[in-house]
């Protein structure tokens, strides 16, 4: 595939991986916090090529883990409405909540529909002017302007049966919690996807007040393990700061349009993620003068009280500070087809990359 | 966990429907044959050693590219026979039909199926029609059951109790463009990729291999769960590792294209004529060879082998040089596939 298969080069992939082994001389650990390179990185095996002095480890970055297991919870007391048709993203049905899980709620009999856009979710609410179509809205930068998009586009068509249960997210919060609370990093390599939206420019904050090195990085093997290279000279050099390295996507400025859009039906709020708790100006939430779109504005429910799972390590596997393999449920109790915490149901969690990849 | 109710992944052919098989199925069921938990039921009848087997299908959409509904029915059972080392006979065939379906269609289906079986040298003998009211099943179900006659010789290839390390993995050709062919007949998801299903029936192809070597260990046809799951059910008894090596796996670009772009693992997406063979080091490359002058071994090769290290794990060398483990599908991924 062109774009895809020079970026997925042996020869390439090897010459940087001895680079990399020939640069490297402190022990570091590197923290991804983008589902999408957890899962590239696990696919592709590229931990085998790395030196012992370069350990990967992956953060929060993962949308669907990082969301309580209260927002699934009212995401099925929804789909119990009579009248309510919900529509998600494919990785959420099968979170478990307190005492079932949207998969489950859908063999029951709710109307529960996968799309692969929100666009999808709103010809739905066209075609189904009797029923109130609820889209699951999830994710960080990278998806939140598509819901943005979605709600100002049901303003302009006139659908009036449309919402978003937003539990969208921004990542910085996150980045600067984890070394503020002492997690181990030496070094991140920025997520791709959501620097594409935001530019490089959010990330200022790690290098000036934390001394930590940030690479944007693409998504093949070629790019992340350059990534990589990119933070082993950082360090070596100590010259830490924001570099791209996937710069045939990412802008310094990013997409500006998109920024916009996020801007216009979104503002900050604190909210709540897995294995960080409460972080200030971390959740996106819908303005209020689009509060005729907001799921949680217009229909009202009552919601089982939340029960966390015992034993269950997602927390800490999310803060890096723990690997799946340490949790005494992984492979054995918790398995993609039982899942007891969220980080084994993603394609992008740590715990099913590392399951389906690194057994 | 407790099965409260039946998921669409009770049916994806990984993990949750062995679950179910043997919570289930195989405890009230129980008995000697259907322990073999193979693709076909082997026992004796007078003498002679039969291969037995039965499969539904209930693909949505019921036409695609390279086949339909009717032509899987039979290379389905077809080569469910053929994997056990049986020779594919007589064929039933159970149709449940949509009350309002489109006679043009449903003779299209069973001319396609006759078609089929004439090519695979096997008789339909018996079958049943059942029509339910509209909106109970979708369009049109299909179901088949085949009986085949075994040589003794072959009984231990359905177990693979005969693999040793140094045995070659083969297989006839590239992987998942029956699931992605599926995927992109389908409308709601907008992708035009004129993918064409590899749908076929392998018994002659097989028959020809077993006839010209001598060590074939193992065979099995990879449908749902594609090769992932073949490779490591393979390796479930612990008693030997497997190596793939990733950049002798073919992979149309088309199919390529469409696993990027939604996410698939092309290892786990289904194949309908596909047939994996673990032969031993003497006669792969003869195996191969034999199978490349088939119309549906062309693309046959060497994809791997037994290893006497990592015993139970089954690794993949990446097409970049990286290792990791090979997995058995889990959940769902593809729902009415085949």
């Amino acid at each position: 595939m062109k774009y895809i298969d020079e970026y997925r080069d042996r020869e390439t992939v090897l010459a940087l991986a001895e680079e990399i082994k020939r640069q490297s001389t402190k022990p570091i650990k590197l923290m991804e916090v983008c589902g999408g390179h957890t899962m590239s990185i696990q696919k592709f095996g590229l931990p085998y090529l790395l030196p012992e002095t370069v350990e990967l480890i992956s953060g929060p970055g993962c949308p669907v883990c990082v969301t309580s297991r209260s927002y699934i919870d009212q995401a099925i007391a929804y789909s119990r409405l009579d009248d309510v048709i919900i529509t998600t993203y494919g990785d959420l049905i099968r979170v478990p909540g307190s005492s079932s899980s949207l998969e489950q709620e859908r063999a029951n009999g709710a109307n529960i529909q996968i799309v692969y856009s929100i666009l999808d979710a709103l010809k739905l609410a066209k075609a189904n002017r009797d029923k109130k179509v609820v889209f699951l809205g999830i994710g960080f930068e990278t998806t939140a302007p598509s819901s943005a998009a979605g709600i100002i586009q049901a303003q302009m068509a006139g659908i009036n049966n449309f919402s978003v249960y937003s539990a969208h997210k921004v990542m910085p919060p996150a980045m600067a919690t984890l070394i503020d609370e002492g997690v181990e990093i030496d070094g991140y390599i920025g997520p791709g996807h959501v620097s594409t939206i935001t530019g490089s420019g959010i990330y200022m904050d790690i290098p000036k007040k934390f001394g930590l090195g940030v690479v944007i990085s693409g998504f093949e093997p070629v790019d992340l393990m350059q990534s990589v290279l990119m933070l082993v000279k950082q360090i070596e050099n100590d010259d830490q700061k924001v570099e791209i390295q996937y710069t045939r996507v990412v802008k310094p400025e990013g997409n500006v349009k998109a920024q916009e859009t996020l801007d216009e039906v979104f503002e900050y709020g604190d909210d709540w993620w897995r294995g960080l708790g409460v972080l200030e100006n971390s959740g996106l939430k819908i303005r209020a003068q689009y509060d005729k779109y907001n799921t949680e504005k217009i229909l009202d429910v009552t919601v089982e009280p939340t029960k966390e799972p015992k034993g269950c390590l997602c927390g800490e596997i999310l803060r890096g500070v723990k690997k799946p393999k340490d949790c005494k449920l992984f492979g054995n109790v918790c398995t993609p087809s039982n899942p007891i915490g969220a980080c084994m149901v993603s394609s992008e969690g740590s715990c099913a990359a590392y399951y389906m990849y690194n057994r | 966990m407790e099965i409260k109710s039946i998921l669409l992944g009770h049916g994806s052919g990984g993990k949750l429907s062995h679950d179910l098989i043997e919570k289930l199925f195989s405890k009230h069921f129980d008995n000697p044959i259907l322990k073999q938990q193979s693709d076909s039921a082997l026992f004796g009848v007078e003498g002679k050693h039969m291969a037995f087997t039965t499969d539904s299908f209930v693909v949505d959409p019921i036409f695609f590219p390279g086949g339909n509904i009717g032509k899987i029915a039979i290379a389905g059972t077809v080569n469910d026979l053929a994997v056990s080392g049986a020779i594919p006979k007589y064929l039933s065939c159970g149709f449940i039909i949509e009350e309002g379906f489109s006679y043009e269609s449903l003779e299209q289906i069973v001319v396609t199926m006759a078609e089929e079986a004439k090519k695979a040298g096997v008789q339909i003998v018996t079958g049943d029609t059942k029509v339910v009211d509209k909106g109970k099943c979708d369009k049109v179900f299909i179901n088949t059951s085949g009986l085949g006659f075994l040589d003794e010789k072959y009984k231990p290839i359905s177990s693979g109790t005969g693999i040793r390390p140094g045995d070659k993995i083969i297989i006839n050709g590239s992987i998942g463009d029956h699931g992605m062919s599926v995927m992109a007949a389908r409308n709601d998801l907008n992708i035009s990729a004129d993918i064409k299903s590899d749908c076929a029936c392998l018994n002659h192809m097989i028959a020809d291999v077993l006839d010209q070597t001598t060590e074939v260990r193992f065979m099995r046809d990879a449908t749902r769960g594609g090769l992932g799951t073949v490779i490591s059910e393979l390796v479930q008894n612990e008693t030997y590792g497997i190596e793939i090596k990733e950049n002798q796996l073919r992979i149309h670009e088309k199919v390529r294209g469409m696993c990027e772009l939604l996410g698939f693992d092309p290892i786990h997406v289904a194949n309908e004529g596909k047939v994996v063979l673990v032969v031993g080091k003497k006669d792969a490359q003869k195996a191969v060879e034999i199978m490349q002058q088939n119309e549906y071994g062309q693309q046959a090769s060497i994809i791997g082998e037994i290893t006497e290290d990592y015993k139970g794990k089954a690794w993949l060398e990446t097409m970049i040089g990286g290792k990791r483990v090979i997995e058995m599908l889990s959940g769902q991924q593809l729902p009415r596939i085949c």
